[in-house]
């Protein structure tokens, strides 16, 4: 019988299953951070239960933590404190704990790809929604909540009602300066956020084929924004080169053994899979969002819609009316970070666009690379150089303003431009107002002190 | 996790639709590391003015009010899907949440906590706020063998849908963990069958069964 990318990787899976209930899922790697995990290990205590597998888990601290002098103690006592609590627990487990000052921190997402954790075939959990990232590499990835942390620690399995399966499926090739971000805010802005609910999605066409790991990873990343309990790409050429160049990987049993196998990872052509859409990638252009979910975002160019009623609030709360168009809209914050897009592709990015050019004065620009890689590499190839010079701000990796739980805030009523992955009421800050855009607008927006059309930039320069 | 199997309480209605997982725990109260605890804060902004006084018109501070069945309008613990909002509830000493529809991931939540959601008919639900609203100390008993909900000495009752497992988990007070943890045996033969490498080096053990 034909299989799916997804069942393949499923089955293989599976420990044990109910009839028409749940099945038994294996989980190859449990990502842990600061947040969702310290109640998950008061439970295994006050159960007296032992880590079944803790090879399998990986810990790393970024929600809470500062990106400015990250060697110094922490300020905030309750992150400080629960940094503290996360180190001990996994000191005690014997678990891998990627600190602060260790050269692997970074923000999960990130450093699971970089290391070599993240690998085809595999099921990941995090609990965290945006473990979808790793979906990319065609892995089954996605978040959880934290008794269900506690039970993968305690099992190493979970309990899963097998999801519906969906596939997203773009025509052609796009444009120039369009780029994997922009993708998956026009695919968002298309399918809705509640679009996927109860779906695993699988992303085909080839725009795919031809995107980076790190586009990839952008697109899964935000695949949870339409409601998804995950997203994948299959595993090819790219993938494997990906893999092959990271130097934490022992080479010589992983290549050519395992390449046989993630060979077999894919969609078999003769497959309808519970729900199928279709694009035309050519219709893509630069995205940006103007309200307060993922889905309310648009072509750069365009004018505010007038809609219903919800939005209408949303509009409000962002200080627009419809029928305007953000072109020429003063902007005061730039962030560019996040799980999204803190890669090192994303500041060679950022690097290429304002090379020799300052930002405008009234803006202020952030950088939060995802991890410590990855500043190792920009500081390898002088991009931290070029980003200082044109007057950003180049911070130590952590979520940062991507939630605002650390000192990142910004304030009331402030529109910031952001490379994140959400624009809710106040996820910024109380008050603050996020416009979601790719990297380089981000970067476009720096320079200019206002939103223009990628285009005339580049006409300009 | 607590058995249950039949229980018999009075109930405290709270006759809202549409109540939020930030209305039963705001954020704020989120920082603490432990599970429990989180009662005292359940419903705080209902319960308490900013300055921290007393709101004697909310139900859960009249005395004379009191049980472990909480009784509230449709659509109950929508949003952001903390399970803090299932741990503050239990923690208050609720057992059974009773309504005519639940956002998922509560119910999902819920359900691992040992917190019983009940889902039945918009037209029962209405007459059970009828019959508490003329008598407050009227009993109700939930039969989850049978998984019926009756008033207590009448013959007024409805029965209520439940997943298999998780019925089976209630009544025997086992949640997900305990079963994961019977299995124990089976996922390390699962293991030991698929593992196809697992190098001295313990970062890169990766598996699969698939040739
Ligand atoms: S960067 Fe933002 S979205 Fe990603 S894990 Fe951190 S808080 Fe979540």
């Amino acid at each position: 019988m034909s299989k799916t990318l997804f069942d393949k990787v499923w089955y293989s899976h599976i420990v044990e299953s109910f009839p028409k209930g749940p099945s038994v899922l294996y989980i190859d790697r449990h990502f842990i951070h600061e947040v969702t995990s310290p109640q998950a290990f008061e439970e295994l205590k006050t159960r007296v239960l032992l880590i079944f597998k803790k090879e399998r888990i990986i810990a790393t601290v970024d929600h809470n933590v500062p990106t400015k002098n990250q060697h110094l103690p922490i300020l905030d006592a309750l992150s400080r404190k629960q940094v503290q609590i996360l180190f001990e627990n996994c000191k005690i487990n014997g678990i891998d704990f990627f600190g602060l000052l260790h050269n692997y921190q970074g923000i999960v997402h990130i450093i699971g790809p970089e290391l070599g954790y993240t690998l085809p075939g595999m099921t990941i959990v995090c609990g965290d929604s945006h473990t979808s990232t790793h979906g990319a590499f065609g892995s089954i990835s996605f978040g959880i909540g934290t008794s269900q942390v506690s039970m993968v620690m305690a099992s190493q399995c979970l309990l899963q009602k097998k999801p519906k399966q969906m596939r997203i499926h773009l025509v052609g090739l796009t444009k120039i300066s369009v780029t994997p971000k922009d993708i998956i805010l026009y695919i968002i802005s298309k399918v809705g956020t509640d679009g996927a609910v109860g779906y695993f999605v699988e992303f085909s066409g080839k725009v795919f084929r031809r995107m980076s790991m790190e586009g990839r990873m952008t697109v899964c990343n935000m695949s949870i924004e339409i409601g998804a309990k995950g997203g994948l790409i299959a595993p090819d050429k790219t993938t494997l080169n990906y893999l092959n160049k990271i130097k934490f990987l022992p080479k010589d049993i992983l290549l050519e053994e395992a390449m046989p196998y993630w060979r077999t990872l894919y969609t078999e052509s003769d497959i309808f899979l519970d729900r199928e859409y279709y694009f035309y990638a050519s219709d893509i252009t630069p995205m940006i969002t103007y309200g307060t979910n993922p889905g309310m975002g648009f072509s750069i160019v365009r004018r505010i819609p007038k809609i219903n009623v919800d939005y209408h609030q949303s509009i409000s709360y962002m200080g627009f009316k419809a029928g305007y168009s953000l072109i020429g809209k003063p902007i005061q914050y730039v962030f560019i970070g996040s799980c999204t897009n803190a890669r090192i592709e994303d500041l060679r990015i950022v690097a290429n666009v304002v090379k020799n050019k300052k930002k405008a004065f009234h803006v202020l620009a952030l950088i939060v690379p995802g991890s410590k890689q990855v500043i190792y590499q920009a500081k390898k190839e002088g991009l931290d150089i070029i980003l200082k010079k044109s007057g950003f701000e180049f911070r130590e990796p952590g979520c940062s303003a991507c939630l605002g739980m650390n000192e990142d805030k910004l304030p009331f009523g402030a529109y910031c431009i952001s490379t994140s992955n959400r624009n809710f009421v106040g996820r910024q800050g109380f008050g603050a107002r996020t416009l979601l855009t790719s990297p380089l607008v981000a970067a476009i927006v720096a320079i200019e002190g206002k939103i223009i059309d990628v285009n005339n930039f580049y006409g300009k320069n | 996790m607590e058995k249950i199997e039949i229980l018999v309480s009075r109930a405290i209605p709270i006759a809202i639709e549409n109540i939020d997982t930030d209305q039963i725990i705001p954020a704020r109260f989120l920082k603490s590391s432990k599970r429990q605890g989180f009662g005292s804060n359940l419903f705080r902004d209902w319960r308490y003015t900013n300055q921290g006084l007393v709101k004697e018109s909310f139900i859960l501070n009249n005395p004379k009010f009191s049980g472990k069945i909480l009784l509230v309008g449709r659509n109950f613990g929508s949003g952001s899907s903390r399970e803090h909002a299932a741990w503050s509830l239990f923690d208050y000493g609720f057992r059974v949440v009773i309504s005519s529809f639940f956002a998922d991931i509560f119910k999902e939540n819920a359900l691992n906590n040992g917190l019983l959601p009940i889902e039945i008919s918009e037209v029962y639900l209405q007459y059970l706020f009828k019959t508490i609203s003329y008598n407050r100390h009227i009993l109700y008993s939930v039969f989850l063998g049978r998984q019926i909900i009756k008033i207590d000495k009448s013959f007024f009752y409805d029965y209520f849908s439940m997943e298999k497992y998780k019925k089976t988990c209630l009544l025997k007070g086992q949640d997900d963990i305990d079963h994961l943890i019977s299995l124990y045996k089976k996922i390390k033969t699962f293991e030991v069958k698929s593992v196809f490498n697992d190098k001295e080096n313990s970062y890169f053990i990766w598996r699969w069964s698939w040739r």
